[in-house]
């Protein structure tokens, strides 16, 4: 699984680091996301599309294999 | 159950109808949506779409294959008309019918109208992507602007239009913005900050009227006896649940589609998004929720409901607005009654995180330009909320 974020949608709600706290995080200025691993290990696959399917802005984009 | 018809295809439809089938269901998947637009997501329409930022297109909720891998029937532009419960038919406006085991009702939500009505030329409302196209082609011939109601959407339009260039006068009966949604503190903070911006504010009035030249819209007339020079207007005052399809069906219907702590509305009916009237299973009152995430997880538990994987939905809403250059988030539901106390940053820096609290438990957590605190504040309302 590939992750990629659009920051230019991304609204900084913060829902993709309560679902996927390994893999995302919120800058300290403006709360948009930070990608913490584009490439995330299988056990956080599930976390991963939880927080896709959260995200409401759409800022997440997975790339499945 | 061999047959699922979503009625509503915008995002609570949408949840609905990818969690059905990543959930197992392969059976007969039927969307039916009355816009003639693939789903697409509102929140950009009072922003980037009105300022003109993006293309319509990056609205879409999905790419066309997403959508195909859903294995669905779509019926767009087709507005559903009734509801036969004991036959387990849906129909349509053209005569169609829609046999099925389950149903999602996800129909959303219309604006209100001032008593006469939206129809007038100049007069416009916002709530899909055709009404914000029109909107900003109408502001980009250089009126001037009223905003009648200064909620999100009304708050946010005016700030769009402020910000390309126009004289913009925002109307509102309560004596703030958002006041309704935040309280007073807020409500100043974001009358403040508009007033900065060159927004003319009229507050603590109604509209009485709207004046007419030509067929269309010149003015808006104020219960203080004043009047304000617009050639266009936006009526952003509200919305009333689209219920009236179903009418007679049998369901119980009150503010929006009545459903159980799991989306039940009637054995093989749930509910989902702006239209649904939950009971809340911590709170012991119905709530109905017309907020982007909500829609979402509303759509994902309902679906999951219908298949048997039964939960109580038991969210912490998360919202958000963003006026010139601020974003203001929200987790909980601050109403104008709780307090809010400050616990990081100022206002007079503009940037701070606080927590609203009532009967001495914590229902919200805001953040004004200070995103991550309010992450973080938002655990105070998630303890909160379980121990009531």
């Amino acid at each position: 699984m590939k992750v990629r974020v659009e920051l230019d949608r991304c609204v900084g709600g913060g829902q993709c680091v309560l679902a996927a706290p390994d893999v995302f995080d919120q800058r300290d200025e403006d709360g948009l996301v930070i990608l913490l691993q584009a490439s995330p290990p299988t056990e956080l696959h599930d976390a991963v599309r939880e927080a896709a399917h959260a995200c409401p802005a759409l800022a997440i984009e997975l790339l499945e294999e | 159950m061999d047959r699922i018809v979503v009625v509503g295809a915008s995002a609570a439809g949408l949840a609905a109808a990818e969690v059905l089938r990543r959930e197992g269901f392969d059976g007969d998947l039927t969307l039916v949506g009355d816009e003639r637009h693939l789903p697409y997501d509102r929140p950009p329409l009072s922003k980037q779409v009105l300022r003109g930022a993006w293309e319509p297109h990056r609205t879409a909720l999905r790419g066309q294959e997403m959508l195909d891998a859903l294995g669905a029937r779509w019926h767009l532009g087709t507005r559903a008309t009734g509801l036969d419960l004991a036959a387990r038919h849906v129909y349509t406006a053209e005569g169609g019918r829609h046999d099925f085991d389950g149903l999602v009702i996800a129909t959303g939500v219309t604006p209100k109208c001032l008593p006469g009505g939206n129809n007038l030329a100049g007069v416009h409302q916002l709530r899909t992507l055709d009404d914000a196209l029109a909107l900003r082609a109408d502001l980009l011939t250089k009126p001037e602007v009223v905003v009648v109601g200064a909620g999100f959407l009304g708050a946010e339009a005016a700030a769009v239009a402020r910000e390309i260039g126009l004289e913009v006068t925002l109307v509102d009966p309560l004596d703030a913005p958002l006041i309704r949604q935040f309280g007073r503190q807020i409500g100043d903070l974001v009358a403040e900050l508009h007033r900065s911006r060159g927004v003319k504010l009229r507050l603590g009035v109604g509209v009485t009227a709207l004046d007419t030249e030509a067929g269309r819209v010149s003015g808006v007339r104020l219960d203080d006896g004043t009047a304000v020079a617009a050639q266009l207007v936006l009526v952003s005052i509200g919305s009333t649940p689209n219920i009236g399809w179903l009418q007679g069906s049998g369901l119980s219907l009150s503010n929006g589609v009545d459903c159980d702590t799991r989306g039940w509305a009637a054995p093989g009916v749930v509910a989902a998004g702006d239209v649904a009237n939950w009971m809340h299973p911590c709170l012991g009152v119905r709530v109905r929720v017309e907020h982007r995430l909500n829609a979402t997880e509303q759509g994902t538990v309902a679906a999951r409901t219908l298949l048997g994987i039964e939960q109580d939905y038991t969210p912490v809403p998360y919202f958000w607005t963003d006026q010139f250059d601020v974003r203001l988030q929200a987790y909980g539901t601050p109403d104008a009654n709780a307090e809010l106390t400050v616990v990081a940053g100022h206002p007079a820096v503009g940037r701070f995180a606080g927590i609203y609290s009532a009967s001495g438990r914590v229902v919200a957590a805001i953040a004004w330009n200070m995103p991550r605190e309010a992450r973080e504040l938002r655990q105070r309302v998630v303890d909160d909320l379980v121990l009531r």
